[in-house]
């Protein structure tokens, strides 16, 4: 019963306190540059929430059996990086083997996750928080799954919001020099302001 | 305040001949007397970041390397003197192809490190290494690289560098290293360097891309730190760790500055700032996905760009 309700609580931290987007500036490539529609919004976060999960799923495991068991922390970043493209590229091919139609609606953003600073964030953090070896495996596997969802639909949250603010944004008058990027982050701002009040909770 | 900065301008310029720096001044005069408060309390920071390297100043060829072509062409004939191509590079690097205020790549470290000018320092710092390290490998490997691996060749190269470059900060400079904290593995999906890499690295000689990366990188720190100046001055009332505005004082550090809403707001008012100094100039505004790294595999790249 703890154990779930911690799980709840990771799972919400993610998607409001600590977006990843907002609050952590994790993914804001693809949250200024996908986010003018809403359908490509959408695909693009339920790609980064499947490899998220996916790639934490590699590499927390190899992380405490693997690297800390021979020492080797210090190539972390390197073995990541690397598991996380290979993993992108894998999915892809499985995809579109197994299942054309999931691979019609992500495929095309899949290539784009492997350079998306979110997905190795979200690797590296959860390793950080719930690698230690106060966690059993199977308690700081759970947590680590849980945390790389929650964030993974923070994200969601996150792209889904702006992308009914920049459909208002594109209708209004703007001034010449904000027009485009400027005006976006200043939105964006005004966005990221809202989920401050998330942070009393 | 435009005036004092127009003349420490001329000063430091060893060519008296317009410089596209001096209109830059021009348009800084002409922005703070029509805009908003805070564009002009931005922009004397961002001088302050160009003056940081002299060499920005110190004009070679006013009119003719607006354009990017006009660089590489001056890289290609490396004949040429070397001072007037470094000047060059870091004009290119500093100004006209600023990688954070004029290309928008490497959003997310700009924005997240930049609570304090000193960790902004730092990261810009960091990432020159890898920046400067990467490009000049890259480029001696270029001709072994297989065109179709050479993503995943770049990434492992990049990655090398920023675990050494990580466990060069956690040794001598473990405060930077516990500020920074992830955003330092992080400099491995820094689309500033896998960028150089694909747009410049794997097409010159070593020595032009580690001066690229060089110049890129100065550009990539200047940028940074304008933003953590604004940022730790009206955030948090201090520069470098120095107070400077007190609580109860003439004017109050603003919290809102130092929270995540407020990296978001003046990043776009610089980048507005920016757009506005290259409209005066004429310059090129970035079209397309011609320097983006992922423009080979990304599916917008056909419709013409993802903005």
């Amino acid at each position: 019963m703890n154990v779930f309700r911690t799980v709840v609580t990771i799972i919400l931290a993610g998607i409001l306190t600590d977006n990843y987007v907002l609050s952590k500036f994790l993914g804001i490539c693809p949250f200024l540059g996908v986010s003018k529609k809403l359908d490509t919004a959408m695909g693009m976060s339920a790609a980064v929430i499947f490899v998220m999960v996916l790639s934490t799923a590699v590499t927390y495991p190899i992380q405490r059996f693997v690297l800390e068991a021979l020492g080797l922390e210090y190539l972390q970043t390197a073995v990541f990086i690397l598991i996380i493209a290979a993993l992108v590229q894998l999915i892809e091919i499985a995809l579109r083997k197994y299942m054309p139609a999931l691979h019609a609606s992500l495929g095309v953003y899949l290539p784009l996750i492997t350079t998306n600073c979110a997905v190795l964030g979200c690797a590296i953090l959860v390793t950080e928080n719930y690698g230690s070896a106060a966690y059993s495996f199977g308690t700081g596997y759970l947590y680590a799954l849980s945390c790389a969802f929650g964030s993974g639909v923070g994200f969601l949250v996150a792209m889904a919001i702006f992308a009914g603010v920049r459909r208002r944004i594109e209708s209004s008058d703007i001034p010449d020099t904000l027009q485009g990027l400027p005006i976006t982050l200043i939105s964006a701002s005004l966005v990221a302001m809202s989920f401050l009040g998330f942070a009393g909770i | 305040m435009a005036k004092k900065t127009i003349s420490m301008g001329r000063n430091a310029s060893h060519h008296s001949e317009q410089s596209p720096v001096s209109e830059a001044h021009r348009g800084v005069e002409r922005i703070s007397s029509d805009s908003s408060p805070e564009e002009s309390v931005d922009m004397p920071y961002e001088e302050q970041g160009m003056t940081e390297n002299p060499a920005c100043y110190i004009e070679a060829e006013p009119s003719a390397d607006e354009q990017g072509e006009a660089t590489n062409q001056a890289v290609s004939q490396a004949a040429g003197p070397a001072l007037k191509l470094f000047q060059s590079e870091m004009k290119r690097g500093l100004l006209t192809e600023n990688p954070v205020l004029r290309l928008v790549l490497g959003t997310c470290p700009t924005l997240a490190v930049t609570t304090a000018a000193s960790n902004a320092v730092g990261m810009g710092i960091a990432a020159t290494l890898v920046l400067i390290c990467s490009n000049t490998v890259i480029s001696l490997m270029r001709h072994i690289i297989p065109d179709k691996a050479r993503i995943p060749a770049y990434i492992t190269v990049i990655a090398s560098f920023v675990s050494v470059v990580q466990m060069l900060v956690k040794a001598y400079a473990p405060a930077l290293d516990e500020s920074l904290g992830i955003y330092l593995p992080l400099i491995v999906v820094n689309c500033i360097i896998l960028g150089r890499a694909e747009m410049y690295a794997s097409k010159h000689a070593p020595l032009a891309s580690a001066l690229d990366g060089l110049a890129m990188g100065v550009g990539f720190t200047a940028a940074l730190l304008c933003m953590g100046i604004v940022r730790e001055l009206l955030g948090a009332g201090s520069l470098f760790g120095h107070e400077i505005l007190s609580e109860g004082g003439f004017l109050q550090p603003i919290l809102f500055f130092s929270l995540a809403p407020g990296g978001f707001f003046v990043f776009g008012l610089l980048i507005a700032a920016a757009n506005r100094l290259s409209r005066e100039n004429h310059l090129p505004v970035r079209t397309g996905c011609g320097d983006c790294p992922a423009a080979a595999t990304c599916s917008m790249s056909d419709k013409g760009g993802c903005r």
